[in-house]
């Protein structure tokens, strides 16, 4: 409330002086870093990230591989996000995995999440010894992003590749069938 | 006669489609370690076309598909100027492939390269892939990606793929320097200890 009042008084002043305009774009990037802070990120390591490679329940878990500064992973972004919420009811789960550098996380990774509302569940996988871990997700995976891992307790497939929503639900339609 | 000719065009349908798979699969394979290097003519940011054969002095390459707006390729850029300080004069220079579609990534384009080489001090070639035709005959997938190769009688063969070092983050934190060890390998006459490796990187933009 304070902070509201703040602005309100610094609004009112720079009516009169413009050159105040730029202590309130700073009073407003302030607010909005207030409101992204309470962003709170699950970061792993591999070994504290592979539970979620191997759950064995009836949900049927799309793994995506993605970070802020790779631009084909932000396109298929909403299709994850699409998929995650009309396939709620069909016990499918999206889990978006950020490999975003660890410095990036409270200027770009937590605004980004936050600018786009994303619904899923996001944790963030920190483990520079990509060499020992790329290989445990799948043998294919050559180190590109965006990849994705489907599965369920009983079937698994691997796609380094761009998806679109039609496709998406494609692959994800022959776990459900 | 009939049920002839509809088999004869059954066959030619699916011999096409085999053939057309196939051929696709090929282009996409790319090489793999002991494999024999198609020589390639690129333009480098002074304009002037480089190939591999252009080295008569050579060892070999550290050849390098990377580019300027990867945070990865980027995260490496001091590293690969060190590894051709470290390696040209042993005959292992760098040559950096560019192997981006400058449409989808106008960032990567000829002038953006040439102000990224003169704003970091490149002391090798930093070639465009022009059409993108090399990098899929490596089998590159994502910059920066790395193939070691050495120079032979039955000509360049590669001799290492995959990651510079095993921390992208921090030089100073590297536990395996995967590109130095391979060359000092080549170097010495030894066998490479580790002849593959993988490593998180941006897909090349198509």
């Amino acid at each position: 409330m304070k902070r509201y009042l703040l602005l309100l008084a610094l609004l009112t002043f720079a009516c009169k002086q413009n050159e105040v305009n730029a202590t309130i774009v700073n009073e407003n990037i302030k607010l909005k870093a207030t409101i992204e802070n309470n962003i709170t990120l699950n970061v792993y390591n591999f070994n504290e990230f592979e539970p979620l490679l191997n759950k064995e329940d009836d949900k049927v878990y799309i793994i995506n591989f993605w970070a802020t500064w790779c631009a084909p992973c932000i396109k298929e972004l909403p299709y994850f996000e699409t998929v995650n919420e009309e396939y709620k009811s069909k016990n499918v789960e999206v889990i978006l995995v950020s490999l975003d550098f660890p410095k990036q996380y409270e200027n770009k990774l937590k605004p980004f999440i936050k600018a786009k509302n994303l619904k899923s569940k996001i944790v963030v996988l920190n483990d520079v010894d990509s060499n020992t871990w790329i290989p445990k997700i799948s043998e294919d995976w050559t180190g590109a992003i965006p990849a994705t891992v489907i599965y369920s307790k009983d079937k698994r497939a691997f796609y380094e590749k761009s998806f679109n929503l039609e496709e998406l639900k494609t692959e994800v339609n022959k776990f459900l069938n | 006669m009939k049920n002839t000719v509809k088999l004869v065009l059954l066959l030619t349908l699916i011999f096409s489609v085999t053939a057309f798979t196939s051929s696709n699969e090929i282009e996409y394979n790319g090489y793999g370690v002991g494999d024999l290097v198609r020589d390639f003519k690129l333009e480098n940011i002074d304009g002037k076309m480089v190939s591999m054969a252009d080295y008569k002095e050579a060892k070999g390459f550290i050849i390098t598909f990377t580019c300027n707006t990867c945070p990865y390729a980027v995260a490496y850029e001091d590293r690969v100027e060190a590894l051709n300080k470290m390696y040209a004069t042993k005959g292992y220079p760098v040559i950096a492939i560019m192997p981006n579609n400058v449409e989808v990534k106008p960032g990567d384009n000829m002038k953006e390269m040439k102000i990224r080489a003169k704003e970091k001090g490149f002391t090798f070639p930093y070639l465009m892939d022009k059409g993108q035709r090399v990098y899929p005959q490596f089998g590159a997938t994502k910059t920066p990606h790395i193939y070691v190769i050495e120079k032979t009688e039955a000509g360049n063969v590669v001799k290492y793929i995959g990651a510079i070092d095993d921390n992208f983050q921090n030089a100073d934190e590297v536990k395996n320097k995967y590109v130095e060890d391979a060359v000092n390998a080549l170097l010495e006459g030894n066998e490479i200890d580790v002849k593959q490796t993988k490593a998180i990187g941006c897909s090349i933009k198509v």
